[in-house]
């Protein structure tokens, strides 16, 4: 298990970066991408919005982007029928167990 | 650089049998040798196996299955495009004088696992392709208000195409109302406008420019090679637009000098409807937001330029031969052997190939 997953096992959704190139490293990795330079661990803002969506059965599913940068698919949690471009959503839950389960609302 | 050719090919039938992945892979290699002729072992000097299964050392046991005591020997995987990636190794294996002729052999079983990237933590809990092919479709509906009726002309055109193909999975033709009534995958994906994951195998024998006669009158050459690799998240692409491909084709064509409105037959990437509208216009054959306009067309005047054998849809998608397999294609084309599926004066042809929800492109162009 890395250190995403570990993280990812307790609820705690983060994200590798690097400071001295001033970037984000997604997907996260151990090293940035750029200066292969060690990186530093943080939370990720839990407010995103939808990038795009559908449904299986009754589920809404999507994409959401959380600072401009971060895109994850999850599970949208909502007793609407459908969901907008754009849309503000939060990730309320987030686990690893076989894999990995976003859940926005 | 050696030019190289295409000079024998061999295919299994496929379904959705379990067979073991050595007996496919020897199946569709003795086809090679039944009907090429003047092929011996012995004059063999690479084997290169493209699959996604676990086994391992498939190229020394395919070639001691075969008889064949080869120089190079190895395996390339790369997710959908296994084929098409093992056919450029072996092709700069010869152009660069290291081999003269080597047996590219694709394999691979219906449950591969080949289907799911679990390295994409950015997917969640959503890892199938059909979940990545439901985002294509709804932003491009979204984008250029395509409609469910466009796609299932997509599916309708390549079933349709793929009984002609005695090797294709598929041999049953169907309706646009029955395409578009087909079981709800999702929202935005209906059943029949899927590829199927086979069981299956397809070979080919490349030889160098100073030896290909000996094994047909007909060689065909591998004109253009383009290749891009974007990423291997799928959540990073746009959606609307398959970059890594667009890349690739721009590679391929400059290498070929050659340019889109010269192709007279393609084999393209429709692992999905949606991706075949996508593909037509991002390799030049359509202008962008013709797409389905341009498919249209051909179906309604059963014009086989696209997709001949059927496609990934008509014809199943057993990954790691699925490159090889169109490329056994085109060459059939290129030398007026492909029969009922024939498209006339073919004389330029191009294989599209893909990964991973196009995170990854090859662009080959064969003339003859
Ligand atoms: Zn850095």
């Amino acid at each position: 298990m890395n250190k995403f997953e570990e993280e990812l096992k307790k609820g705690n959704f983060i994200t590798s970066e690097c400071h001295k190139c001033d970037k984000i490293v997604w997907p996260p990795s151990e090293y940035c991408d750029n200066c292969f330079g060690n990186v530093n661990w943080r939370k990720i803002s839990e407010n995103g919005e939808i990038i795009e969506w559908s449904k299986k059965g009754s589920d809404v599913f999507c994409i959401a982007e959380f600072e401009k940068t971060i895109r994850i698919m999850g599970k949208l949690n909502t007793k609407n029928t459908d969901a907008k471009i754009g849309q503000h959503i939060q990730l309320s839950e987030c686990s690893f167990n076989q894999g990995y389960r976003f859940i926005f609302m | 650089m050696k030019k190289v050719a295409v000079v024998g090919y061999g295919n299994t039938k496929f379904s959705t049998d379990d067979i073991p992945i050595e007996s496919l892979l020897l199946e569709s290699t003795k086809e090679v040798f039944n009907t090429t002729n003047n092929l011996s072992q012995d004059l063999i000097d690479g084997v290169i196996v493209s699959t996604n299964d676990n086994s391992k050392y498939l190229g020394a046991i395919l070639s001691e299955l075969s008889g064949i005591k080869p120089k190079i020997s190895h395996t390339v995987e790369h997710l959908c495009s296994s084929g098409t990636a093992a056919t450029v190794s072996a092709f700069s294996y010869i152009a660069s004088g290291l081999a003269d002729i080597i047996l590219v052999a694709g394999a691979d079983k219906s449950d591969n696992p080949g289907q799911v990237l679990d390295w994409d933590r950015s997917r969640g809990e959503f890892t199938r392709p059909i979940y990545w092919a439901s985002m294509f479709t709804k932003a491009h509906k979204r984008k250029f208000n395509t409609t469910e009726e466009e796609l299932a002309v997509v599916s309708a055109k390549n079933h349709k195409q793929a009984l002609d193909n005695p090797h294709a999975y598929s041999h049953k033709a169907y309706t646009i109302p029955e395409i578009m009534n087909s079981k709800n995958i999702t929202d935005d994906l209906r059943m029949l406008d899927c590829s199927y994951s086979c069981s299956g195998s397809s070979s080919i024998l490349l030889a160098s420019e100073d030896i290909a006669k000996k094994f047909t009158d007909s060689p065909v050459w591998i004109s253009g090679i383009g290749q891009k690799t974007s990423s291997a998240s799928f959540t990073k692409n746009d959606l609307t637009n398959l970059d890594t491909t667009k890349s690739a084709a721009d590679i391929a064509y400059n290498m070929a000098k050659a340019t889109a409105n010269e192709i007279d037959v393609a084999e393209i990437h429709d692992a999905f409807s949606i991706c075949e509208l996508m593909a037509v216009e991002d390799l030049g054959l359509a202008k962008k937001t013709t797409g389905a306009e341009f498919v249209r067309n051909l179906f309604n005047t059963e014009n086989r330029q696209i997709n001949p054998r059927g496609g990934l849809i008509g014809a199943g998608h057993p990954l790691g031969a699925t490159g090889i397999s169109q490329i056994v294609e085109i060459t059939q084309q290129l030398q007026n052997k492909a029969e009922k599926r024939q498209v006339s004066n073919a004389n330029k042809g191009l294989v599209h190939n893909m990964s991973a929800a196009a995170t990854s492109s090859t662009v080959l162009i064969l003339e003859s």
